[in-house]
């Protein structure tokens, strides 16, 4: 089988020179006729192996074919069958892992796969652009689900069900509805008014978020049960898990949810216009290397550090971040200690961090989950000097509303025990899935969960 | 949004505001707290529920201008809204009936212990309070207080109300003359809190503390307000405000709350130049 070009199609992005200064968006996406180039690649293959490999199931060939034929519109209607947010999913799916893992272009000697991801921004963002304003549905079909959670999985259920004729309610913590998407990845990445937009959207669909509403504290589980018909609770994994290393507490140790939220939600890179200030630092360690691994090391560089080096205790091939962002973070000047693992943060006479002592590491035999695991290697021990660590080696679930809810079932590891093809609890008519269920994973598998979800929701409240 | 019912300057620079909050007034209990944050630019911060009344929906607020987000608090008046506030956040004070108890508030702390102080009184101990202050117009909640108390002590630094000296120095007279209060409670300033959870120690005191570290989101999400109690790290906004007394770190508690005193000064100062008159003073 032969195909004219090999390589995806090149994408404008920032200089990293400039891009690591400034928190404007990295790529900036296809044109017209590049995403046109693009979408010809692709083979049109019958067996659809890219479809199977969206977790939402996209019917990848086909909104491709529709932009081949320059029809843009038709290729966003068939996109939005199967997702709600292509704009967000576009741009942070792990596509490599996903449907461009398996495309059958990439499959090719010497090909790289159709560049689907930044297809499907390109459709999503020409969408919004237009500014297609959704239509409510013309009947509300009396029934009340509340949403616990204003996250990836949250706003997908409830842009499922409010297009259904369902009253939807989402229920959010924070100031500001888009969960993780708002706080957790940087503007470089994700754009706030992409979210803001597709939130809308949703407010369009007639659904009704209230914001600053903690459900185990504003309100309980059993006032939402006698108001609502249904519950779907989507409250991510949103507690920072730290190594609890001697000097975790130092001032300059960070959890990378605080670094990030404050950056990103809370805009902490504009201070002092916006009052919440985030740190300026010379050297600054991050310790992980998946993605919040990698949106710390770049944001610390955006904010002016001299050198930003990220510690990983495997190595390059057992790095759980997107390999895009690894590519820009290289780009970008980052700096990578593989095979290294902090012991111990020092500090001064005053609490304050001075510097990182690290071990060596060498990588043994697999472990459960096939990655190999890694040992300290005795003796190899060394200092970073640092004034700045983020660790961003995980989430776990957060306890304020499972602590306020005895009764529903949590499984080993702490997160709610929900059936993966229903999302259903231990209570009857309430739901989970995203971060709350499965642990830290990605948007589009949270959104997944959202849609098996919605669907058992609809058959529970309507049969 | 949340309307500010009234507004009343409590002391220099101390203001109390009455606030519609339906939600937070119904579920709140003595020793939580509420996230602020009254501009789209602004931070959030972390500030006490010192009254509620679940029937009429509102909850009073009371705060001392320490920083930018607190002078422009004191800005608002009667009829002004505040944009976000999230509660009651934090867990409850362990309140029961003890005996005697001893609640010890120092300054705008103060505000923190009164409905605790309340609730112990109501579940039928004997309350003995001891409200201290720099000088007599910084001892806020005297009535308040006064109406739930067996015994009210009062101290200031300069002796312009009450005995002169320290809460420290009524701990100690209340042991001299043979009190041994069954639990006592204390929210202050650090400093004053390490010296009262000192002398509590030696007196052998059960003692709990509110703290009140640096927080971000106040939901248990960032670990911003981590504190080491007893050697482990817990979460003030969802493992406390109240902790054990004997078992914190205060040294490493003081030092995180001096994190961002540069930024703190920064945005203090460009806002004070803004606004001209400091009118909060």
């Amino acid at each position: 089988m032969a195909v004219e070009q090999k390589t995806k199609t090149p994408i404008a992005e920032q200089d990293p020179v400039v891009r690591s200064t400034n928190f404007q968006e990295v790529c900036l996406g296809y044109t017209a006729d590049e995403a046109k180039q693009e979408a010809s690649r692709c083979l049109q293959c019958k067996t659809k192996p890219c479809m199977n490999g969206c977790p939402v199931g996209i019917d990848i060939p086909e909104f491709i074919r529709a932009l081949r034929e320059g029809n843009t519109d038709e290729a966003a209607e068939i996109i939005a069958k199967y997702s709600c947010f292509p704009a967000v999913c576009g741009r942070v799916c792990p596509q490599e892992k996903q449907c461009e893992g398996v495309c059958t272009v990439g499959r090719i000697k010497d090909c790289e796969p159709v560049a689907i991801g930044k297809l499907e921004r390109f459709v999503a963002d020409t969408a919004l652009e237009k500014g297609i304003k959704v239509t409510p549905p013309k009947e509300n079909n009396g029934k009340k689900v509340a949403v616990i959670g204003a996250g990836p999985s949250a706003l997908a259920l409830a842009g499922e069900l409010a297009k259904k004729g369902f009253g939807v309610k989402i229920f959010e913590a924070l100031h500001e509805a888009g969960g993780v998407l708002i706080y957790g990845i940087p503007e470089f990445r994700l754009p706030k008014s992409i979210v803001a937009a597709e939130v809308e959207k949703l407010r369009q669909l007639g659904v009704e978020i209230e914001c600053n509403v903690v459900v185990g504290k504003t309100i309980t589980m059993e006032e939402l049960r006698a108001e609502y018909d249904a519950i779907y609770i989507a409250v991510g994994a949103g507690t920072p898990n730290m190594q609890g290393i001697a000097g975790s507490s130092l001032n300059g140790v960070y959890a990378a949810n605080e670094y990030l939220t404050r950056i990103n939600l809370m805009k902490g890179y504009k201070f002092p216009e916006c009052d919440t200030p985030s740190k300026r630092a010379k050297n600054v360690v991050v310790v992980g290397a998946g993605n919040v691994a990698m949106d710390s090391a770049r944001s610390a560089k955006r904010l002016g550090a001299e050198r930003v080096t990220l510690v990983y205790r495997r190595s390059v091939e057992e790095m759980p971040a997107r390999i895009e962002e690894y590519h820009h973070a290289v780009q970008e000047g980052i700096e990578f200690a593989w095979l290294t693992n902090p012991v111990e943060y020092l500090g001064d006479e005053k609490g304050k961090l001075t510097g990182v002592r690290c071990i060596k590491m060498q990588l043994g035999e697999p472990d459960d989950n096939g990655r190999r695991r890694p040992s300290p290697i005795e003796g190899s021990e060394f200092e970073i000097p640092c004034d700045l660590v983020v660790e961003a080696i995980g989430q776990g679930p957060n306890r304020v509303l499972l602590d306020e809810a005895p009764d529903l079932a949590l499984n080993k590891r702490g997160y709610i025990d929900a059936d993966p093809e229903t999302g259903k609890t231990s209570i009857p008519g309430v739901y989970a899935g995203g971060d709350i269920v499965t642990g830290a994973a990605t948007v589009i598998g949270a959104m997944g969960a959202a849609k098996k979800a919605a669907k058992a929701i609809e058959e529970y409240l309507t049969k | 949004m949340f309307k500010i019912l009234s507004k009343e300057k409590l002391a220099p620079k101390e203001f109390s505001f009455w606030i519609e909050a339906p939600r937070i007034a119904s579920h709140a209990k003595p020793g939580q707290f509420v996230s602020v944050r009254i501009a789209e630019t602004g931070e959030r911060i972390p500030l006490t529920i010192a009254d509620f009344d679940a029937e009429a929906g509102n909850i009073r607020l009371i705060f001392q201008v320490v920083g930018k987000t607190t002078a422009a608090m004191s800005q608002l008046e009667a009829g002004d809204e505040i944009k976000d506030i999230a509660g009651p956040l934090g867990k409850a004070s362990e309140v029961d009936k003890f005996g005697t108890v001893l609640l010890i508030g120092g300054g705008i702390g103060i505000a923190a212990i009164f409905p605790i102080l309340r609730k112990l009184k109501q579940l039928g101990n004997r309350v003995i309070a001891i409200l201290g202050g720099r000088s007599a117009d910084l001892v806020i909640l005297k009535e308040e207080c006064k109406e739930f108390c067996d015994e009210l002590i009062i101290t200031t630094d300069d002796g312009s109300l009450g005995q002169k000296g320290l809460v420290t120095d009524a701990m100690r007279e209340l042991a001299t003359r043979g009190e041994k209060p069954e639990q006592v409670w204390c929210v202050g300033p650090s400093i004053m809190m390490k010296f009262c959870q000192l002398t509590a120690k030696e007196l052998g005191w059960p003692i709990w503390v509110s703290l009140n570290p640096l927080m971000l989101d106040g939901t248990g999400m960032c670990g911003c307000c981590r504190v080491t109690i007893d050697g482990e790290i817990k979460f003030a906004c969802v493992d406390g405000p109240e902790f054990d007394g004997h078992k914190v770190d205060w040294v490493e508690f003081m030092n995180r709350l001096a994190q961002y005193r540069d930024e703190e000064k920064i945005s203090m100062e460009k806002y004070a130049a803004e606004v001209g008159e400091e009118s909060w003073q």
